[in-house]
């Protein structure tokens, strides 16, 4: 396989992922949302698996494998089972319907192509479609955590963020430090979902806590 | 002009017309078996259409001329369009008129037409689908015309023979503009063509029926032709997705008659393959709210949009 051809495949993947980025600020069902980040972040483990093998650095393995088992495994399935526990409500509450938040995903777009093509002039067209693409899954991630009220779609709003950083780390040959940065990242992540967690079981168990209650009802009366 | 770009032209116009009920039962056979149906035989269109063809004639009391000519105008449109398409060949005599724009053009006026005369009888169904289809419409061209200005910026004409030249000479490559494009191009053909998520062809519920609103009052010969024109329709989308994005065996001129062969056979397994994977796609899909539609449709015009943005990073412009 040539080497444009090998590129090309790579910013196929890094399309894919900032196709997946769009549809997440289309989804109006939190289990679709949380669906759609599990592509994302299979796609994101491909584009990474890809890059190893084109390099030929075996070390972003690792971070296929970590996007491939936390991400598209392990944190939708721990979302959706706190959404249930928690009875959180299914539907997605927007601070922005959604076609204007595709239109504004499409101007970030637009933004972070402007912004890469003059800064990286003497860079090839390679590394500037990969670092575009990659900055704008990061400001659709952004985009995300705006425009969403509910704590678990700005958790996966960050976490599509950390998408597109790792997709620009991955992109660059010689980047180092990149697997660091994915664990590093992961932990982040699985402390924003424990902290929502034991924030969520505090709430509830202030409201549940009987004894807790009948002194509020001795102040209000 | 050659004898043959002629003899291949007639032969095209006479596929496009004649495979297109197979295509449509094929469909409808796909889902009848994805829904654990035995569904009809997929010839089962081309019953229909000659069953409508034998009926009678019957027109409302206040249908105008407009009224009458709809159908033809509706069928010749749609047809003309497809015939213009290369499915198995690039080596036709129409091809130098073959243009996208027109193409998007012609299919504008058939839309058009048959939205005046669901208008024309007074209905209230007539106006509801004609209303809604002019919404889709609006939404649909948009994002079909910025695909085709994507796919020009991208090849530098706007001709499918010569994009499929140029894809076949391999000067796109792997393109990620070309993916997106494909995207929005499959989205505004599931729109145009009244498929599932946007339009369900097979129902008659007044909450959800766009185009089966429109044609509630046609009957017989007419009620064929545009049935027909509707089936020529999802041949054409079908033969211009599968020239344009995968022109892989499709004959082009210069190639001998083993060429022709192989690109029947290429067209004829896209085709179905096409077929297959859109009644797997509806029996998957459940249908849209219809205030979602600028949703869907403004999803494939930002798509295209990203298409041609894209192109502007990477070396192709």
């Amino acid at each position: 396989m040539d080497r444009a051809m090998q590129y090309d495949t790579a910013h196929l993947i890094g399309a894919m992922v900032l196709l997946f980025g769009f549809q997440l600020l289309y989804q109006r069902r939190i289990k679709s949302v949380l669906t759609t980040f599990a592509f994302q972040a299979g796609a994101l483990s491909i584009a990474a698996a890809w890059q190893a093998y084109i390099q030929n650095s075996p070390h972003l393995y690792v971070t296929a494998a970590i996007a491939l088992i936390f991400k598209a495994f392990f944190v939708p399935f721990a979302l959706n089972w706190l959404i249930k526990r928690l009875g959180i409500h299914r539907s997605v509450e927007t601070a922005l319907g959604v076609g204007p938040t595709m239109i504004i995903g499409v101007v970030l777009v637009a933004l972070s192509i402007m912004l890469v093509l003059p800064v990286t002039q003497g860079a090839t067209a390679l590394t500037r479609e990969n670092l575009a693409m990659a900055m704008s899954v990061v400001l659709l991630g952004l985009l995300m955590m705006i425009t969403r009220h509910n704590a678990v779609t700005q958790v996966v709003g960050f976490m599509a963020l950390e998408n597109g950083l790792i997709l620009a780390a991955v992109g660059v040959k010689g980047m180092p430090l990149v697997v660091e940065m994915s664990v590093a990242f992961s932990v982040l992540v699985a402390m924003i979902l424990f902290g929502i967690f034991f924030f969520r079981i505090r709430e509830r168990f202030d409201s549940l806590d009987l004894h807790y209650l009948e002194t509020v009802r001795g102040d209000r009366l | 002009m050659t004898l043959t770009s002629i003899l291949w032209q007639i032969m095209q116009t006479l596929i496009c017309l004649g495979a297109a009920p197979l295509v449509t039962g094929f469909v409808r056979f796909v889902k009848a078996r994805l829904n654990g149906r035995q569904g009809p035989s997929p010839l089962q269109p081309y019953r229909d259409l000659a069953r409508l063809l034998r009926k009678e004639l019957v027109l409302a009391e206040n249908a105008s001329w407009l009224f009458r000519i709809t159908p033809y105008l509706i069928f010749g449109f749609t047809w003309m369009a497809a015939s213009l398409v290369p499915s198995f060949t690039t080596n036709l005599v129409l091809i130098p008129t073959a243009d996208m724009i027109t193409l998007v053009a012609m299919l504008g006026a058939a839309r058009f037409m048959i939205a005046l005369a669901g208008l024309d009888v007074g209905t209230s169904f007539g106006g509801l689908g004609a209303s809604r289809e002019m919404m889709i419409a609006s939404l649909a061209e948009p994002a079909m015309l910025m695909t085709v200005f994507t796919l020009a910026l991208l090849t530098g004409t706007t001709s499918p023979a010569r994009i499929v030249d140029f894809v076949l000479a391999g000067g796109v490559g792997l393109q990620v503009s070309m993916g997106l494009a494909l995207v929005a191009m499959i989205l505004v053909a599931i729109a145009e063509n009244g498929r599932i998520p946007i339009d369900n062809p097979a129902t008659h519920l007044e909450l959800t029926m766009v185009h089966e609103a429109m044609v509630l009052e046609y009957s017989g010969r007419h009620l064929a032709l545009i049935e027909a024109a509707a089936m020529v329709r999802l041949m054409l989308y079908i033969s211009l997705i599968s020239c344009i994005f995968m022109p892989w065996g499709i004959s082009q001129s210069g190639k001998g008659l083993e060429g022709l062969v192989i690109g029947l056979f290429a067209y004829g397994f896209k085709v179905m393959t096409l077929a297959a994977l859109l009644g797997l796609f509806e029996t998957v899909i459940a249908k849209m709210r219809v205030f979602r539609y600028a949703d869907f449709l403004g999803g494939a015009l930002l798509l295209s949009l990203l298409a041609t943005l894209v192109l502007y990073v990477s070396e192709a412009v």
